[in-house]
């Protein structure tokens, strides 16, 4: 397996050879901080792309294709555009309230995306409650969303921010306990560690049938935390013109746009680091050659291919369900998912005991 | 391996830098957009975005309880996976007292569900 962290080790080393100590530090956090912009803005480009593209197919559309070649910068001009159209200022608003709103969501969704196992050697954050702090950050968003609809004082955004805040809410119970129940079975809440648990073998496999249930539920919920798919009604633009966003104009828009495609990749990346082995290939016990010419295939793009393809599925699910209505979502939370997914950590709980994983 | 990126240990302050980005993000995003975007005054511009004609009252309003009350539960619920991480962790060195002692608990909340659902506290009215 290819470890990535000579480059890194290379640009410290030489760093510290002109630099002293703590401005090294600075400048090596200059970098990782440009680095994550870089990598954040592109990825959300290249999301809003891939949805557009997947949602073309779906309709039997072409999807963007004259911008660039096959529409490959559609999303380019698009953020352009979001950059040249005023800000408009509202004389109803909470000012304070509603500029704070698009900063909390983009830090949530940026701390999120720093935790993420990017590749061996390439993981920014990594703390040895790892999972427990994706998990925390990532609920910060929520007070983003419920403030910006607070803030608007529209009787659309105020709707829209109270059923997404219940949904997320809601929503995150789920993760909380399938996030438990695989943590059950690696042992540490280190994303670091995760991954390397998973060298022989991936939780989905290792697991038995509960970590297959762990699996679904989490992208049933995973899904709904992201506002998406079935579960948009947050935004449900028949009802509420554009939900908790509908007095946002312009980049201010455009981050709440931003963020929730953002989210998507974070959800789909935790589901590919707890389920899929995060940037590890695929390993089988006993097929030594079959593992070998796997570790050829370099660790990045294990990582992102995996999350891109789970992102496919939950865009998949957007074009096949019809939207919930609230009390339907609700009860699917409270009423078959959570207690599906207390059964299962008992039944996880057990399989551990008696050791019948593999 | 777990040395981290640049060989940097302190995962606080890294935990910062992703925060800063943030910041730094929606920052130079508006003030770009502060340069770029044309500015036009208008009175109709500034009202609410509702269905034309002017909005009647506060939007800050009182709103459906029922929100309320799964934000209640969900209070429960989530403080009571954050107990279960911790013992998640160590499951295997603390054996049957750690399991018997958790099944404890684990029962205590599935009987607050039970109770909650008994109530009709789970239903959308």
């Amino acid at each position: 397996m290819q470890d990535l962290s000579f480059i890194t080790d290379w640009i410290h080393n030489t760093l510290r050879s002109f630099l002293p100590g703590w401005a090294t530090v600075t400048v090596e956090c200059l970098f990782i901080g440009v680095g994550l912009l870089l990598v954040y803005a592109l990825l959300a480009l290249f999301y809003i792309y891939y949805e557009r593209k997947i949602c073309a197919a779906f309709q039997c559309r072409l999807g963007p294709n004259r911008v660039g070649p096959w529409g490959l910068l559609q999303s380019f001009a698009d953020m352009f555009k979001m950059l040249i159209k005023e800000l408009i200022s509202l004389n109803h608003v909470d000012k304070f309230l509603f500029a704070l709103a698009p900063y909390l969501v983009i830090i949530a969704s940026m701390m999120a995306f720093a935790v993420l196992p990017w590749g061996n050697g390439l993981q920014v954050v990594d703390f040895n409650i790892g999972i427990f702090f994706l998990i925390a950050v990532s609920s910060i968003g929520v007070l983003g969303i419920l403030l910006a609809g607070w803030s608007s004082n529209n009787k659309f955004t105020l709707i829209g921010s109270l059923r997404s805040g219940a949904q997320m809410v809601s929503y995150e119970i789920s993760i909380g306990l399938t996030v438990v129940t695989m943590v059950c079975l690696s042992g540490t809440m280190s994303v670091g560690g995760i991954v390397q648990e998973q060298s022989d073998l991936w939780f989905i496999f290792k697991g038995h049938v509960p970590a297959l249930i762990a699996f679904v539920v989490y992208m049933i919920a995973g899904t709904a935390e992201t506002n998406r798919g079935p579960f948009d009604l947050p935004e449900a633009e028949s009802e509420l013109t554009a939900g908790y966003h509908t007095e946002y104009s312009g980049m201010h828009f455009g981050f709440f746009y931003l963020a929730e495609y953002l989210n998507l990749f974070i959800v789909s990346g935790v589901a590919s680091l707890l389920f899929l082995g995060g940037w590890m290939p695929l390993h089988i016990p006993g097929w030594e050659a079959f593992n070998h010419i796997m570790d050829y295939i370099p660790s990045v793009v294990w990582f992102i291919g995996k999350a891109v393809f789970l992102s496919f599925i939950i865009i998949w699910f957007k074009w096949t369900f019809p939207r919930l209505r609230i009390d339907q979502l609700l009860s699917l939370e409270w009423k078959y998912l959570m207690p599906i997914s207390l059964v299962n950590l008992v039944l996880m709980v057990l399989i551990i005991t008696f050791g019948w994983h593999f | 391996m777990l040395l981290g990126i640049f060989g940097i240990t302190n995962n606080g302050l890294l935990a910062l830098t992703a925060l800063l980005t943030g910041v730094a993000l929606v920052a130079l995003a508006l003030w770009m957009a502060g340069l770029l975007s044309p500015r036009s005054f208008n009175p109709q511009k500034g009202e609410a975005y509702e269905c034309g004609i002017p909005t009647r009252g506060e939007s800050m309003a009182q709103f459906k309880i029922g929100y309320y009350l799964f934000a209640i539960l969900f209070l429960m619920f989530d403080v009571e996976t954050v107990f279960l991480f911790p013992w998640a962790v160590r499951m295997r060195e603390l054996g049957v007292n750690g399991l018997l002692s958790i099944a404890v608990f684990f029962g205590v909340l599935v009987l607050g569900l039970v109770y909650a659902w008994r109530k009709g506290a789970l239903e959308w009215k």
